[in-house]
């Protein structure tokens, strides 16, 4: 029940865009951002829409895994669609008491949705596609500058490392404590809210516990092998950009260019 | 004598429809009478800890039917948390579930679920102490101040105080000192002996399951490779082996001296065991021996 989370599930593969080195595929995603922000044409969405289902086709990712990572976001989307469609100023075409439905309202309603739905998708991929210790590695190389600035950016990376390797262990660990406490007759699915939350007790006491265990075993072990923060750490792989990742980046600022000239290419080509 | 546990033909299929699909546990059908104790042995990955979860309905099986007492379990939601009372689970590292601000309302949380009055829980909760062997003054301190052994008692009290009829126990003596396992081994007889309740008791130790079991099971891949008394079982000891367990070590000696020619019997399993049966061959015939 509770594995049925997807936390920026990774699915491994061998694809173009899993081998791409986590910081281009991290730099492209920001630039795919911008050009959906920037643009304001239909052409300019239908670009970022294209480029993004080729993508999806060539990472061989089943497109129902992206509509799942949607799935959270369907109350956002209508709350976003229904607020622009009626506070829209402009032509109205449909009015009773005090709304007015206009037609740029609804085209903008239309426009915002499809943006949210289009940064949805294209950051699912990039969680899809790069593991999630690839994606901390590229983070922390990218923000090395700031180490100049003393942001302890590797400690950082550490965390976020630690944490994510520690999310399926604990969700594990849920799990045992949830059937345990069950075995005792705890009830976690009747009652009113109150009973419900105070159910959890049994589960969450533990929990804490055992995360609090974890965490002084890690870091005792961590101790034990010298771990002495970022200072001079080398690794066993260093990420290398080679030329198809140079590739794609360029490959990516052209595309925010046409992105964002969409509307005049259209109208000097039609 | 009657069965407390009938389980017919249950299999269970982990992620049963996605790539990972996997069988934990294939089409398995054992009973437990009342007040017997059974071993259920088995490698690590062979379904142990899949299987007794669904003794007390935690899990439901994907196919076949587990009865308590007679009682499907899952014919109702009234019939399942029947059957969690009445089957007692104890998981592995039980310590792990303690939460409560003192050890006697950890205990009382079973019984308290039960919906039982003051009066009984206070009963229970004394009795279970007494039969982990936990101290009075220990029952006012907080749980996370006990030692790893008395932690894992404690756990274990908070079973016992249900009072099941099926005490079902996963690896209790899991990493614990000879000390320690040996306290585990002795509470566990002490609450048979007060209650008359039935014990099932997975391992993966052949040595602790010969000791104490009546009847063993023995898992392998999901299926039962077989049962029976631990005589029958261990005189079994090629197709053990094949499941990847060991046979207890006196086991093991018997066999290697049957096979250097000393006519004693395959079915020794523990250390009287082994005493009586070479005591027997000294005296009934003085000239094998030596």
């Amino acid at each position: 029940m509770l594995k049925d989370i997807t936390l920026g599930q990774f699915f491994p593969g061998s694809s173009l865009l899993h081998r791409l080195d986590p910081r281009a595929k991290l730099v492209a995603v920001v630039l795919f951002v911008v050009s959906l922000f920037i643009s304001s044409s239909f052409w300019g969405y239908a670009l970022c829409f294209l480029f993004l289902a080729w993508c999806v086709h060539i990472s061989r990712i089943s497109p129902k895994m992206i509509l799942k990572s949607l799935r959270p976001l369907v109350i956002i989307l209508i709350f976003t669609g229904v607020l622009n469609m009626l506070y829209t100023p402009g032509e109205a075409i449909f009015h009773f008491w005090i709304f007015n439905i206009t037609k740029e309202g609804i085209f903008n309603a239309a426009f915002m949705i499809f943006r949210i739905v289009l940064l949805i998708a294209a950051t699912s991929m990039l969680t899809y596609t790069t593991s999630p210790i690839a994606l901390t590695d590229a983070l922390e190389r990218l923000l090395g500058p700031l180490k100049k600035l003393h942001v302890p950016v590797h400690e950082f990376a550490m965390m976020m490392t630690i944490a994510l390797r520690f999310i399926p262990t604990l969700i594990e660990e849920t799990d045992k404590i949830m059937s345990a406490q069950k075995a005792r007759g705890a009830d976690f699915d009747s009652g009113s809210l109150i009973d419900r939350a105070k159910a959890l007790v049994p589960i969450l006491v533990p929990l804490f516990v055992s995360a609090f265990r974890r965490a002084d075993e890690l870091a005792t072990a961590m101790e034990c092998r010298l771990y002495h923060g970022g200072e001079g750490r080398t690794r066993l792989n260093t990420l290398v950009m080679a030329p198809r990742d140079w590739g794609a980046l360029a490959f990516m600022a052209a595309f925010c260019l046409l992105v964002m000239n969409a509307q005049r290419i259209a109208a000097v080509v039609l | 004598m009657s069965e407390i546990l009938t389980v017919q033909n249950i299999s269970h299929i982990y992620s049963a429809g996605t790539p990972f699909e996997r069988a934990a546990v294939k089409n398995i059908s054992l009973s437990v009478q009342e007040g017997e104790f059974v071993g259920l042995i088995g490698h690590t990955g062979s379904g142990k800890s899949t299987l007794v979860q669904h003794f007390n309905g935690l899990l439901k099986p994907t196919s076949g039917t587990v009865l308590v007492d007679g009682q499907d379990i899952h014919a109702s939601k009234e019939a399942t948390r029947r059957a969690r009372f009445q089957v007692g689970l104890v998981f592995q590292y039980p310590e792990y579930q303690l939460f409560e601000e003192t050890v006697y309302k950890d205990i009382a949380f079973g019984p308290r679920n039960m919906g039982l009055d003051e009066g009984e829980i206070d009963r229970r909760v004394r009795t279970a102490a007494q039969q982990v062997g936990l101290p009075e003054d220990a029952l006012e301190v907080s749980p996370f101040d006990l030692s790893g052994g008395q932690k894992r008692r404690a756990a274990l009290a908070g079973v016992f105080a249900m009072e099941p009829r099926l005490l079902v126990l996963d690896e209790p003596m899991a990493g614990l000192d000879p000390v320690g396992r040996e306290e585990i081994l002795q509470c566990i007889e002490r609450f048979r002996r007060v209650s008359g309740a039935a014990v099932l008791f997975v391992t993966h130790s052949m040595e602790d399951a010969a000791r104490v079991s009546d009847r063993l099971i023995v898992l392998n891949q999901g299926e039962i490779l077989m049962q029976g008394s631990p005589a029958e079982v261990f005189s079994n000891s090629q197709a053990l082996t094949a499941a990847g367990l060991d046979i207890p070590t006196v086991t093991r000696l018997f066999i290697e001296l049957r096979r250097r020619g000393l006519p004693l019997s395959p079915a020794v399993y523990t250390v009287p065991q082994a005493l009586a049966e070479i005591l027997r061959l000294k005296n009934g015939g003085e000239g094998e021996v030596c």
